[in-house]
């Protein structure tokens, strides 16, 4: 598996879709190298925007371009953008219905270092709660690209959930479509829903819980808005029990989406596997840091067992 | 604790201190050597000769308070505060290791001698509105500092501090401003001008000291000239040098978030040493 970073791939797209699309302007605030806006701004200096530290300012100068016709991507990292500018996100940007996409970076626990006030652990609750408002949580850089294409050729607002690291690209069969979720690996003993890059790591999970016997289904939510009921439902039905798994607080997130849909529909048990109802903290690096919050393949896997044998007791 | 340095122990203290943030920066492989060089002689001057503190009572509730609104210079706090005796000097090298004390943005749940937490910028001056307010309730005669970064006052929230300390009257206040003019994407007047600055914080009722950051006795008698003032905020507009002390950082950006690798750290170590 090749290792790309999703917001890598944001700045290479931003360049190509700036060279077609001349309405597209793009406002960062003092973060341009790490979100890699930068790539645009090198490339189109007269429609790149520099509000300094500044989110607030980044959200409601977007909506303004958004009114006077552009099409923007503001970018942050993702504590800042979803954090800080909330009220101006969910009382203009989504309520208008404006051509602002929110692309953000450096989310979950990918801000390793950096430490609790940095790690954005809440802006899937955060943006999922608000009307009018799509979330799309890439699984890859590859996804990534696929998603920005979409979200080009739509109206209204989107929130896209990238993250710092390089990130495994994974195999896929199916063409993106918003509001899809996609079934990577078909299994009747449980499904894994996950998100992100945790939808990489259920895959390795499952390879582990089929050492052990257990055929488990993964399914990749690249759309956290709106959910893909239907299918999620037909996964219910399949397995009878489910595992989420995001790397995101377990409350508001995905887990708490899927569980909402499924109480509508098909109630089934469900497992949710996430950061539970705490900050992260700061690590030298990545991996540590997901091992120490049960985010990794084997911890995946190991969770998920346990939970199958509990519910079949 | 009141230690009066002379502006010749400071000096030295200052390499020494210099030596072991960058150690600590480098040892984590990450971390932000500029800003905290550009701050260090401001912390120096605060903690050994102006603030009244206890290090081995950090809750005494008489102490002056620092809040240190630009969080990502946690390793100059950390270093001093070590310095002070608040926590063992042996956590330095673990900053930013799982489990730590000594996190990558200051976090009062874990580390004595930290007052508020930070790292979300713009945060701290109205936090220390509050923290003012609070003693001119209690009619109590402690002093706040809180240091803010020049880029970090692009925030909206810094100039909801700036409206709000001279409408109380909080004389009991002193910002500083780390002028160091530069930001992560660049000068701070190229990427949102902020001059003239001192003439916004004059506009907005303040009483304004400007002062170069890294001399101790102007230090010494800006802080003081702040705590005297009768009826109004103060704030020290300080200039400094980003990656003050190491030829190789000093004006450079992309020491702002860079560690410096090892063989940069001991040219450093060098340079500071010699
Ligand atoms: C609310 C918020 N937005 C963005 C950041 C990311 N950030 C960290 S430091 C920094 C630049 C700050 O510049 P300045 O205040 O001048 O710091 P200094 O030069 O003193 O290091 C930014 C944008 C942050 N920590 N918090
Ligand atoms: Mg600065």
């Amino acid at each position: 598996m090749s290792l790309k970073a999703t917001r890598d791939a944001y700045g290479e797209w931003l360049k190509d879709a700036g060279k077609i699309n001349k309405d597209l302007v793009v406002i960062d605030a003092d973060l341009s190298e790490s979100t890699k806006t930068n790539v645009f701004a090198k490339e189109f200096p007269e429609r790149f925007f520099d509000v300094g530290s500044a989110e607030q300012n980044l959200i409601n100068l977007s909506s303004g371009l958004a009114l006077g016709g552009k099409k923007v991507f503001a970018s942050s990292f993702a504590i800042f953008e979803t954090g800080r500018a909330w009220d101006q996100i969910r009382n203009i940007v989504a309520h208008d219905e404006l051509n602002v996409i929110l692309v953000a970076t450096h989310a979950g626990l990918s801000c390793a270092a950096d430490g609790a006030s940095h790690q954005a652990l809440e802006d899937i609750a955060l943006m999922r709660v608000i009307p009018n408002m799509r979330v799309i949580v890439p699984c890859d850089a590859e996804e990534t690209k696929n998603a920005l294409d979409a979200l080009l050729s739509l109206k209204g607002p989107a929130y896209m959930r990238l993250r710092r690291e390089k990130e495994p690209i994974i195999d896929k069969k199916y063409k993106f479509q918003i509001g899809n979720a996609e079934i990577l690996s078909d299994g009747s003993d449980i499904a894994l829903i996950a998100t992100g890059m945790m939808v990489s790591y259920s895959l390795l999970a499952a390879d582990i819980l089929k050492k052990k016997g257990v055929d488990a289904s993964v399914i990749n939510v690249h759309t956290i808005k709106p959910l893909d009921s239907q299918m999620l439902c037909r996964v219910a039905k399949n397995t009878g029990m489910l595992v989420t798994v995001e790397e995101h607080s377990i409350y508001g997130g995905l887990g708490s989406a899927v569980s909402e849909a499924l109480s509508e529909c098909y109630p089934v048990p469900i497992h949710k596997i996430g950061l539970k109802d705490t900050y992260g903290q700061s690590a030298r690096s990545f991996e540590p840091l997901l091992k120490e919050y049960g985010l990794t393949p084997n911890q995946i896997a190991e969770s998920s067992e346990k939970y199958i044998k509990k519910m079949k007791r | 604790m009141i230690k009066n340095l002379s502006s010749n122990d400071l000096n030295e203290l200052s390499k020494k201190i210099r030596c072991d943030i960058l150690r600590m920066i480098c040892e984590a492989g990450s971390g932000h050597p500029g800003g905290s060089l550009s701050a260090i002689d401001i912390l120096l001057v605060l903690y050994f000769n102006v603030m009244n503190h206890d290090p081995k009572n950090p809750e005494w509730v008489d102490r002056d308070r620092f809040i240190l609104s630009k969080g990502h210079a946690a390793p100059a706090l950390y270093t001093v505060l070590a310095e002070c005796g608040y926590f063992s000097k042996n956590h330095l090298l673990t900053l930013r290791k799982i489990g730590t004390i000594l996190q990558g943005h200051p976090d009062k749940r874990v580390t004595p001698g930290i007052e508020v937490s930070s790292g979300s910028l713009g945060n701290g001056l109205s936090i220390s509105a509050g923290l003012a307010l609070a003693a001119k309730i209690d009619k109590k005669k402690h002093h706040i500092f809180c240091l803010l970064g020049d880029g970090e006052c692009d925030e909206g929230t810094v100039w909801e501090g700036a409206m709000l300390a001279p409408h109380y009257k909080l004389n009991n206040l002193t910002a500083i401003i780390d002028r160091n003019g530069l930001q992560i994407d660049g000068r701070t007047e190229t990427v949102m001008r902020l001059e003239p600055l001192a003439d916004k914080w004059k506009a907005f009722n303040w009483n304004v000291i400007k002062v170069d950051g890294h001399n101790y006795d102007a230090l010494y008698n800006a802080f003081e000239e702040s705590r005297n003032e009768k009826d109004k905020p103060s704030v020290i507009i300080a200039s400094t040098i980003k990656g003050r002390g190491v030829s190789f950082m000093e004006g450079v950006k992309e020491f702002h978030g860079k560690p410096p690798n090892k063989l940069e750290l001991e040219q450093a170590l060098k340079e500071l040493e010699a």
